[in-house]
């Protein structure tokens, strides 16, 4: 059997996975010819080119795998013609390669709709790496931006810009209304105001009637006389099926395009198919990739004299990407009288949802999700599987009010053959199995799945079938904070910034019940330090700190403390060592090198401290914070001052990096190294964020782990300024602070951070949540308000009172304390 | 009635100021040889005094724990590995129920904090009366 693909996009791939997959190798001969210069890539995941995805990244699957499989793949050349008669092909480059099946996978190209001046530089489509490379290349000049289209694509070409740096970006949509097709009216009207919010500017109802600019475009008129300047213009219009080659061929095509096909996939010729975006069923193009593979799924059958035919596919829609939640599921549009809606809508919070229900009331029908589309899965999958309604049908849209619904209750009532994942066709039967088999996390899933690897739309949803499965196993994991709190550490981080309570006990009283303990007391504490960077030890919120933060000082075996001054980046003068070393003397102390290059001071009596503090502080020194979840140390290796490998001078910017985050409190402790040069002295790798000197700049790691469970940093970016790099560390610690669980190191963090490196660096990098601005805002202001606490302590009787270790003796010591000794220094007596 | 008898003879051992014990927090007093940890657990307006130190690992520390409460039981945490006991009978709420603190009446007249002591000036466990 020879076939023969033409196109080699997402279903033209998929068609070749599937069929190499079905068949024994040697059965058959497949070659594949490809317009593009590379092969297949993951067009439905363009924009993360934008952010830090390469080509080789999108590729469905590398270059190899074609003659791995013994597949002939020829890409930059396309077919010309089709010679039905010999069955045979000729390409571009003239290659004629003869076919018993022919299968036409062209996909579709932009639609450009006739207005003068498209060919202007500056107007871009937005389909192919190519465009991608173009755009950016362009958006380095431009200011002003304009995307025709508001359909779903037009939107996320309109993110693109964002991203791409054009903020000042117009969508103009010919309809009255954004993504007309899938959403209704109030629906788009609060999408409208969403996406402005976001910094677009909105037109509907307006029609370009030409676009501007003698070589390269400067401006766009429209047809009510209006117009507008811009100097970069994605289109984004629409798509026209590539039906150019069936149609010379003499296979039968719609009238708007796109080549006829029956339910088993095949033209007028029955030896030619076609799948994707080309094909024509029923009158109509299935713009979505699922459907495309469905197609590719049913050639295959055919061809293997299997029964099976396509009939059709559910067209919801989940918007990636754009900021704003926009889903449409089922049939959107069901009119009044065929159906009972119910309607949810809340102007102030941008969220709107309807849902169309069975006149009877038992069944969903459709519906449209916009700034909430958290349910999104569990609607469509309840109204693809005709899930019977609860009796209350508004209850699934509203959530059962009253009683907490436990969480991933939905998917319960999925019966096992439902499809969750539609793009690769993933069960939720499979699924659980994949968990009964013990992949409890989601990237283990789609491991071992496939499910949730193409859009991802899914995932949300595949994340509760987890929890459900385990769950059912006994294993549901909690993350609530404690039985004072019935919110994770982030909601609470959110809620106390949004309240913005300032002590433990008002939080208790806002947020909480009962009267706390010590698991909430120093997540709050925490909470509360990394958000308004206040004393720690004032406003009633000594007493919810954990004791080393509540004794500024580490509490060690025996009930002594050690003391810790701040040593930036390790570097310190022979007077300050001299200085520690009387002070060690006077109060008869240990003393230690520690790891993070500073040296600790051991075996303090509590009520010492503040007099040992009060000589540092006067030495010029400061706290360490050793004692809290805090940024300990930026250790530096010597750099360009004195080593003769060095590429930069490591050790000052490790003393600015840890002049600038001192005192700054987090979820856990934060280290950090400077390295000069890639010899890594340093080992900044091991930290939670690590910088080493490049011939161009710093490299940024982050996410590194010494401890029991070591891990390298990965590389967050390249060649930075001090600037940017600083920039970078402030985004990407408050990230962290504001997101992370109590006392997770950013290393477990980020392998639990769904997404990853990639997520952390659109983020951190391309702002793909917005909120960079915020971020940095926060973290200058917690710099802004840093003040040594020791020194607070010191200067304040009533705080100093709080050391004394007999209340009712002040002058004495605890008794009890017993040292030994050992190498001529003392050391804590064994436990008792 | 003997154990009425024992409560009559409880000797009252001034503390300290109500003042000087930080809100929802804890001091150590010192009551001749003996180290006791005086808590004042504010949002609750209650008071408890407990030994200073933790059964665990023989550590003079329970004062300076945090206290709170488990399914509305007041407690303290010890600093060192977090045990913690109940500040109404000082029994362990971790694990080992075997180790469990001693505790004391406290008493509030004006300003002042008193600590009970049974027995006269012994140390006289309910118990053994
Ligand atoms: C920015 C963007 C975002 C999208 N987001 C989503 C989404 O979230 N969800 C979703 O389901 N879908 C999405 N889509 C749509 C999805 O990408 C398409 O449905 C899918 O790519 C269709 O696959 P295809 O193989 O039919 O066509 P294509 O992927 O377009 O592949 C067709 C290939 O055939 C080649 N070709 C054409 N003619 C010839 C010839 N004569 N000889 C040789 N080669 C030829 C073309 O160059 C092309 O490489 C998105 C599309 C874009 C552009
Ligand atoms: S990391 Fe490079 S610059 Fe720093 S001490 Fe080592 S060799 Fe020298
Ligand atoms: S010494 Fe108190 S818990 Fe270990």
């Amino acid at each position: 059997m020879k076939v023969v693909v033409i196109g080699n996009g997402m279903v033209g791939y998929k068609f070749c996975e599937k069929l190499v997959a079905k068949f024994e190798p040697g059965t058959y001969s497949l070659t594949v010819f490809g317009e593009e210069p590379r092969p297949a890539y993951d067009r439905v995941h363009l924009s993360e080119f934008f952010s830090g995805k390469s080509a080789v990244d999108l590729l469905m699957a590398p270059a190899n795998w074609y003659a791995d499989n013994n597949i002939t793949l020829h890409t930059g050349d396309p077919v010309k013609e089709i010679n039905r008669e010999q069955k045979t092909i000729l390409s571009h480059k003239g290659l004629i390669v003869d076919y018993d099946y022919l299968v036409l996978a062209t996909g579709s190209a932009a639609f450009v709709p006739p207005i003068p001046g498209v060919d202007k530089k500056g107007v871009f489509l937005y389909r192919t790496i190519e465009d991608l490379e173009m755009m950016t290349a362009h958006a380095s000049k431009a200011k002003r931006g304009a995307v025709i289209g508001g359909g779903l694509l037009g939107l996320e070409a309109a993110k693109a810009m964002i991203d791409l740096g054009v903020t000042d970006t117009h969508v103009i949509e010919f309809a009255p209304r954004l993504m007309p097709r899938q959403i209704d009216d109030s629906g788009s009207k609060i999408l409208q105001s969403k996406l402005e919010t976001l910094g677009l500017t909105i037109f509907t109802n307006k029609n370009t009637s030409c676009i501007t600019g003698d070589e390269s475009i400067t401006g766009m008129q429209f047809s009510d006389g209006t117009s507008i300047d811009v100097d970069m213009l994605v289109i984004s219009a629409g798509i026209k099926p590539r039906d150019e080659l069936a149609k010379a061929a003499g296979l039968e095509t719609g009238p708007r395009g796109g080549i006829v096909v029956n339910e088993k996939m095949q033209t007028t010729d029955e030896t030619i198919f076609a799948i994707g975006e080309c094909a024509l069923f029923n009158s109509m193009i299935y713009g979505l990739v699922a459907p495309g593979y469905e197609m590719a799924e049913v050639v295959v059958a055919t061809l293997s004299a299997a029964e099976k035919a396509f009939s059709g596919f559910d067209m919801s829609t989940k918007l990636k990407l754009i900021g704003v939640d926009v889903a449409s599921f089922g049939d959107p549009f069901v009119p009044a009288t065929d159906c009972r809606t119910v309607v949810f809508e809340d102007t102030m919070k941008g969220v709107y949802k309807r849902i169309n229900i069975s006149t009877d009331g038992k069944y969903l029908l459709g519906g449209v999700l916009i700034g909430d589309a958290a349910a999104y899965n569990m609607l469509l999958q309840t109204t693809k599987n005709k899930v019977a309604l609860p009796e209350n049908p508004e209850d699934i849209l509203l959530g059962s009010r009253g009683g907490d619904a436990p969480q991933g209750a939905g998917v319960a009532g999925l019966p096992a053959d439902a499809v969750i994942c539609s793009c690769e066709g993933i069960t939720k039967g499979a699924i659980c199995t994949a968990v009964e088999a013990g992949n409890e996390t989601l990237d283990s899933v789609k491991k071992c799945t496939k499910a949730a690897t193409c859009c991802g739309g899914c995932a949300p949803m595949v994340k509760d079938i987890i929890t459900y499965t385990l769950k059912s196993q006994g294993k549901y994991i909690r993350n609530v904070v404690c039985e004072h709190f019935n919110y994770s550490r982030q909601e609470l981080y959110d809620l106390i910034r949004i309240k913005k309570i300032k002590s433990y006990d008002d939080v208790l009283d806002e947020l909480g019940h009962g009267d706390g303990c010590e698991v909430c007391k120093p997540v709050v504490a925490s909470i509360l330090a990394s958000l308004w960077n206040e004393m720690i030890l004032v406003k009633g919120n000594d007493t919810a700190q954990d004791s080393n933060d509540r004794y500024l000082a580490n509490i060690q075996k025996g009930g002594t403390y050690s003391v810790v001054p701040r040593i930036p980046g390790g570097e310190i003068t022979p007077e300050k060592l001299i200085v520690i070393g009387e002070v060690a003397k006077k109060y008869n102390l240990y003393t230690k090198i520690t790891g993070g290059q500073r040296i600790d001071l051991f075996g303090a009596h509590v009520s010492d401290l503040p007099a040992i503090w009060e000589e540092l502080i006067a030495a010029g020194f400061e706290s360490g914070h050793a004692y809290g979840k805090a940024l300990r140390t930026v250790k530096s290796c010597v750099g360009s001052t004195w080593c003769r490998f060095g590429l930069h001078d490591s050790v000052s910017f490790a003393i600015q990096i840890e002049e600038r985050y001192r005192g700054l409190r987090a979820p856990h402790k934060i280290k950090s190294a400077v390295s000069g040069c890639i010899r890594e002295c340093a080992e900044a790798q091991s930290k939670d964020f690590g910088i080493i000197a490049t011939e161009r700049g710093w490299n940024l790691y982050v996410g590194g782990n010494g401890g029991s469970k070591p891990q390298h940093a990965i590389l967050l970016a390249a060649d930075l300024d001090n600037e940017t790099c600083i920039k970078y560390i402030d985004r990407f610690l408050m990230f962290y602070i504001k997101t992370a669980d109590p006392l997770t190191r950013t290393a477990t963090w980020l392998n639990k951070l769904e997404g990853g490196m990639d997520y952390l660096r659109n983020v951190v990098i391309n702002d793909s949540l917005g909120i960079n601005a915020e971020l940095e805002a926060e973290m200058q202001s917690l710099v802004d308000n840093y003040k040594c606490e020791w020194k607070e302590v010191v200067d304040n009787p009533e705080l100093r009172k709080r050391f004394n270790h007999f209340v009712n003796a002040p002058e004495e010591k605890d008794p009890s304390i017993q040292f030994e000794m050992m190498r001529d220094q003392k050391k804590a007596a064994g436990w008792g | 009635m003997s154990s009425t008898t024992t409560l009559t003879e409880v000797h009252w051992f001034f503390a300290c100021k109500t003042d000087d014990v930080p809100l929802n927090g804890g001091v150590c007093v010192k009551y001749k040889e003996e180290q006791i940890a005086l808590f004042h657990f504010s949002r609750r307006e209650e008071w408890y005094a407990t030994q200073n130190m933790c059964p665990h690992k023989h550590q003079m520390a329970l004062s300076r724990g945090m206290i709170g409460t488990q399914n509305g039981e007041p407690k303290v945490a010890c600093p060192f590995h977090k045990k913690t006991f109940s500040l109404e009978d000082g029994r362990c709420l971790s694990d080992d129920a075997e180790c469990s603190l001693k505790t004391y009446p406290v008493k509030i007249e004006e300003d002042r904090v008193y600590i009970g002591f049974y027995g006269g000036f012994d140390k006289l466990s309910l118990t053994s009366v």
